[in-house]
């Protein structure tokens, strides 16, 4: 159903809106067949880097490479039939049903003209059943709950026969256990997968590798164990916590811990600045 | 399933069509029954039949068809734009294009026939259909400009941005009337503000009905690209539509047709509104369904709406730009209290 796993690679990227650095030199490489998490706080950059990567936004400076062919020269359908994307609030489409949704994956190897054939029918029915949506196939796109939604989009994607999968939160607005049955999804496929996680323990223990972005800037990469540690989301989000390996999972587990207590905030505010 | 359910749909459309024709035949200040017209029609166009064959095949018939070709190519051209934009309230009459396409031709009436044989009267009968084109395109794209800001475009900005470019249609076209009222010209100025049927001939069908023919035939083509951009534009981008392009030349397309159906009946409104809506209620959103019954959906209202406009204060004539606002108008405001409870508009 999907293409051969494609090999990504982001070489210095730089996205610039009205001079304002969005992205000022990304670095990335995600191996056939890796799934590979891009994390990091708001306005760091995960979701520009992600439309860099699918398409929708060209690089100020910098290539995105797949199977090291600089994407930049494909058409728009040629880059579609290369890369599949799961956007952010991912682009509903009322009035149709999920069938009709998903069915739209094959426009990329179409002549827009070109009507469906029992092939497509085929690859939708598959993917329908991959992402385990056959029972609600039939049933308009608008009456989902949102974990039916996302895993109709996620089949959309999959139907597209692509070797690159960019998911922009796709755990966003599920309840935990789709989001566990999306990701588990994502990681069992045999293509290459770039996700923007919020969750850093789903994201540990999902993906092969982490890139942590802050400011437009990676600041860690590597698989998560290593990249993962309290002084690095100190720096990073600003927030403490207390990392462990967890004894069931085996990937790191990370605690938040709440603010240091107002008493001990204002001793150290008042340690660092000239306080009488 | 679906399939057949369209295919029942249209069927259905088809014998709405025949009988609101035959309806359209028979009804007017002389009734004639309608067995009586069924025999004139199976005699061919060549039947001398007296008073009756005459009224039917020459009075009647061209206007019957006219109104269906019109109200399907507005019904196409609604649905399309409504794609186009990503909004229900979308229509050639609302977003200012029948108002540009009118503006286009009384321009070229007016100041065509002041200039005398100029560079109007060069074009022949094909001045008053280009001018119509050019000025439903400088309408469309001036509102599209104006509503959207970036990549967002609300309802709101949308409907203002039409109105306003209505506004600023109907005074040029005012000024226009002003300016050069002879009775005649102001006769004519008046039919393409109201819209309306009653100039239908024999001899001012075949463009129209090309332009139909043809436009419509191409945007049921688009069906898939069109459901792309429904996806919105980042869906329709990652799926492989190069939406700038696709959009330009969707635009221009759309706008060709609407300056050939205002050249031939006026600026009538609201048809390209409330027919693609119904037929969405029953097919779905899909384009493949959606254009050809809203196609045949369209051309069975105006037919309908047309026969009102002429028997329902005769003697006297009801603009038939009149009765679709007069039924579209409530239609709309219903419309628009649906989008305000965040439902059903920005599709």
């Amino acid at each position: 159903m999907t293409g051969s796993p494609v090999e990504l690679t982001v070489e210095a990227v730089r996205y610039e809106i009205d001079g304002q650095p969005l992205l000022r030199g990304v670095d990335l490489t995600a191996r056939p067949g890796e799934t590979v998490a891009v994390v990091g706080p708001n306005g760091s950059g995960k979701t520009t880097l992600l439309r860099c990567v699918y398409g929708t936004l060209r690089p100020t400076a910098g290539r995105v490479l797949l199977d090291g062919r600089d994407a930049g020269l494909l058409s728009v359908k040629e880059r579609a039939r290369k890369v599949a994307a799961v956007p952010q609030d991912g682009s509903g489409v009322p009035g149709l049903t999920v069938r009709e949704v998903v069915a739209m994956g094959r426009s990329p190897h179409k002549r827009f003209w070109e009507q469906d054939g029992p092939g497509d029918a085929l690859h939708v029915d598959r993917a329908l059943e991959t992402v385990g949506a056959t029972a609600f196939a039939e049933r308009r796109f608008e009456e989902l709950s949102g974990g039916e939604r996302q895993r109709a989009l996620v089949a959309r994607a999959l139907v597209q026969g692509t070797g690159l999968l960019a998911l922009d939160e796709p755990t966003n607005h599920l309840d935990i256990r789709y989001q566990l049955e999306v990701l588990d999804l994502v990681r069992g496929l045999p293509t290459t997968s770039l996700l923007v996680l919020h969750d850093l323990n789903l994201a540990a223990s999902f993906c092969d590798r982490l890139y942590v972005l802050a400011a437009g800037r990676v600041v860690a990469a590597g698989p998560p164990g290593e990249v993962l540690t309290e002084d690095l989301l100190a720096e990073v989000y600003g927030v403490r916590t207390r990392i462990g390996i967890h004894p069931t999972t085996a990937a790191p587990n990370v605690v938040y811990l709440p603010p240091e207590p107002p008493t001990a905030r204002l001793r150290h505010a008042a340690g660092g600045t000239a306080a009488p | 399933m679906k399939r057949g359910r369209t295919a029942t749909v249209l069927l259905l459309l088809a014998a709405a069509l025949a009988a609101s024709a035959v309806a359209g035949l028979a009804l007017g200040p002389v009734r004639i029954a309608p067995g009586r017209v069924l025999d004139l029609l199976l005699a061919g166009p060549g039947a001398r039949g007296g008073a009756f064959a005459s009224i039917v095949w020459d009075v009647r018939m061209p206007r019957v068809l006219l109104g269906a070709v019109v109200g399907a190519g507005l019904a196409v051209t609604g649905t399309v734009l409504q794609a186009l934009v990503r909004n229900q309230l979308a229509d050639p009459f609302l977003l200012g294009a029948s108002s540009g396409a009118s503006a286009g031709a009384v321009l070229v009436i007016v100041f065509g026939t002041a200039a005398g044989a100029g560079a109007v009267g060069a074009l022949g009968g094909a001045g008053v259909p280009l001018a119509a084109f050019a000025g439903s395109m400088a309408a469309l794209v001036t509102v599209y400009a104006l509503a959207r800001r970036g990549a967002t475009m609300t309802t709101g900005r949308l409907i203002l941005a039409g109105v306003a470019v209505q506004y600023v249609l109907s005074a040029l076209t005012s000024l226009v009337l002003v300016l050069s009222a002879s009775p005649d010209q102001m006769r004519s100025v008046l039919f393409w503000t109201l819209g309306g049927l009653g100039g239908a001939r024999w001899s001012e069908l075949a463009l129209p009905a090309a332009a139909l023919f043809v436009g419509t035939g191409v945007l049921v083509t688009l069906a898939r690209p069109l459901d792309l951009l429904l996806a919105g534009e980042e869906g329709a981008h990652t799926l492989g539509l190069d939406t700038g392009r696709f959009r330009a030349a969707a635009f221009v397309l759309t706008s060709l047709v609407i300056g050939v159906l205002v050249a031939s009946s006026g600026a009538i409104g609201f048809v390209g509104l409330m027919v693609p809506h119904a037929a969405r209620m029953v097919v779905g959103a899909g384009h493949r369904a959606l254009l050809p019954v809203a196609a045949l959906g369209g051309a069975v209202f105006l037919t309908l709406a047309d026969l009102l406009a002429r028997t329902a204060a005769a003697p006297e004539e009801i603009p038939v730009g009149v009765v679709t606002a007069l039924v579209g108008g409530p239609f709309f405001l219903w419309m628009l209290r649906r989008s305000g409870r965040g439902e059903g508009v920005t599709g």
